[in-house]
């Protein structure tokens, strides 16, 4: 009786066994959908910075003393367990971070976007669903983040032209926002920023996967009503100083 | 019988290293109860007889289940009607004198074949990679053996409503493939026969989409599009089970 006999080539040690895999958190930054987890987390922590700056600022309305003392509150949090400034700067460190991850992924993810339609559609498109928000996430992003820098060196860092005395933030505020086209910058960037939170605050539950239809119709409803909050919040700051409500 | 003269704007490629460009073809006299691929071949009809070369287009069925037609119309896929596809518009939609511009799907992952057809086995791939349960060849199991919820079957169900159209890539801004492969990866996931490969499937489709497809960034245009109505709540259910997938299955190599 003839038969056949299937010789398997052993393929033990000889470097066909499978790659070993880089560690899982790696793994998955590598994906596109694991880079929607880290925009949408980080995500998170900049809209929990976003929305103490803005409630922390709300103190300017208790006049100058209230509001500096804040900023020392800051700079003294958890003081005898830390010393000065460690906490704060911990939580800096964090907001680096995150940014970073944040943009990183942003830049690698519209890479991969348009090689995904190298050639586009030649006839005008007629979007249903995409709104103005969803469609300028990169320029409204690009235009926060640089706002951010003008807004550190403006009243963190340098000042730019008014006279700038460290630590003394109300006075600060109150004279640099004091100049029309300053308070009007930060006007466009907070509506930037508002419009980049209505779709942001929204997509962050689809990319991290809470959909569920007991709230699915809350989470547009969170997100306008995030945005709007942070965008009067920090609108009203520019015009109380223009009408003189915070002044020095 | 009504009819109505329409001006078509229609894509031309004689292959994928052509530019293509657009046609401009006058068409009177389509009756308003043709369907749009119907009017299509009145078109071809009336090239072949002038001795032109008929325009390429992908159709087969022509009731909507297929998912072989596709087409561009006036700046959305499958045309402006919700839930159908370009087989299931009718010329009754447009009005006499109208101009309809009628372009492929385009994304790099579906280069285009000739004039409106496109490639799309890029779909066919991220299927093969998970798309399916390995099957046991034994006795069929009585029917309803194993209970499932109705709710559950229910939403198996309209993820498996994808006929594989390609109308979410089309409508994406970044040409991303996720509510396709969502409702493959969802409509076995959901299931109990869909467990034992769950991890293993949704870890290997969204990795073979991603070599293909752009990226989610939640527009919601692929619902608008999707002939079926599928919802983007099952990207949703993916990205979930992909993070899932991605410790648990790391977490399975090691016991090899």
């Amino acid at each position: 009786m003839a038969t056949t006999t299937v010789t398997r080539p052993n393929t033990r040690g000889r470097g066909t066994e499978r790659r070993r895999k880089p560690p899982a958190l790696v793994e998955i930054y590598r994906s596109a959908v694991g880079k929607k987890y880290v925009m949408a987390i980080t995500g998170i922590m900049l809209m929990g910075f976003v929305f103490a700056h803005m409630v922390g600022n709300l103190k300017m309305f208790l006049g100058p003393a209230q509001f500096d003392h804040y900023g020392h509150f800051l700079r003294e949090l958890l003081v005898p367990i830390l010393p000065r400034t460690v906490t704060l700067w911990l939580m800096r460190l964090g907001l680096i971070g995150a940014f970073a991850l944040h943009i990183h992924a942003a830049y690698a993810l519209t890479r991969m976007n348009h090689a995904a339609r190298k050639v586009g559609y030649k006839s005008k498109r007629d979007y249903i669903a995409a709104n103005y928000a969803s469609r300028t996430m990169r320029w409204s992003g690009i235009i926060v983040g640089l706002f951010i820098v003008w807004h550190l060196f403006d009243l963190s860092w340098t000042g730019t032209g008014y006279h700038f005395y460290r630590g003394a933030a109300y006075h600060n505020v109150a004279a640099s926002l004091h100049r029309p086209p300053v308070a009007a910058l930060y006007i466009v960037a907070n509506l930037a920023l508002g419009l980049h939170l209505f779709h942001g605050a929204w997509s962050l539950f689809q990319s991290l996967g809470w959909s569920n239809p007991k709230f699915n119709r809350l989470r547009r409803n969170f997100a306008a009503g995030f945005a709007t909050i942070i965008v009067v919040g920090n609108v009203s700051f520019p015009i109380a100083v223009l009408a003189g409500v915070v002044s020095n | 019988m009504k009819t109505i003269d329409v001006t078509l704007q229609v894509w031309r490629q004689d292959g994928p290293a052509d530019p293509g460009h657009f046609d401009t073809i006058q068409v009177p006299g389509v009756n308003t109860d043709m369907s749009f691929l119907e009017m299509l071949d009145l078109v071809n009809e009336r090239l072949i007889s002038d001795g032109s070369e008929a325009i390429v287009f992908d159709h087969d069925c022509r009731e909507g289940i297929c998912g072989t037609c596709s087409l561009m119309i006036n700046g959305q896929a499958h045309g402006p009607l919700r839930g159908t596809a370009t087989c299931q518009l009718h010329m009754r939609t447009y009005n006499d004198g109208d101009t309809i511009v009628i372009e492929p799907w385009r994304a790099t992952a579906f280069p285009v074949i000739k004039d409106l057809m496109v490639d799309r086995s890029p779909f066919d791939r991220i299927v093969e990679s998970g798309g399916f349960i390995t099957a046991e060849t034994g006795g069929a199991p009585d029917a309803n053996l194993i209970p499932i919820p109705k709710p559950v079957a229910d939403a198996a169900m309209d993820a498996a409503a994808c006929i594989s159209c390609g109308a979410c890539v089309a409508a994406c801004p970044n040409s991303a493939a996720n509510l396709f492969t969502a409702a493959k990866v969802s409509h076995l996931n959901l299931l109990p026969q869909g467990q034992a490969e769950r991890y293993r499937r949704v870890e290997a489709m969204v990795d073979t989409m991603e070599q293909f497809f752009g990226s989610c960034t939640n527009h919601g245009e692929c619902q608008e599009a999707c002939p079926k109505e599928i919802s983007i709540d099952f990207i949703a259910i993916m990205n979930k089970d992909y993070l899932k997938a991605k410790f648990k299955n790391s977490r399975l190599l090691s016991r090899t």
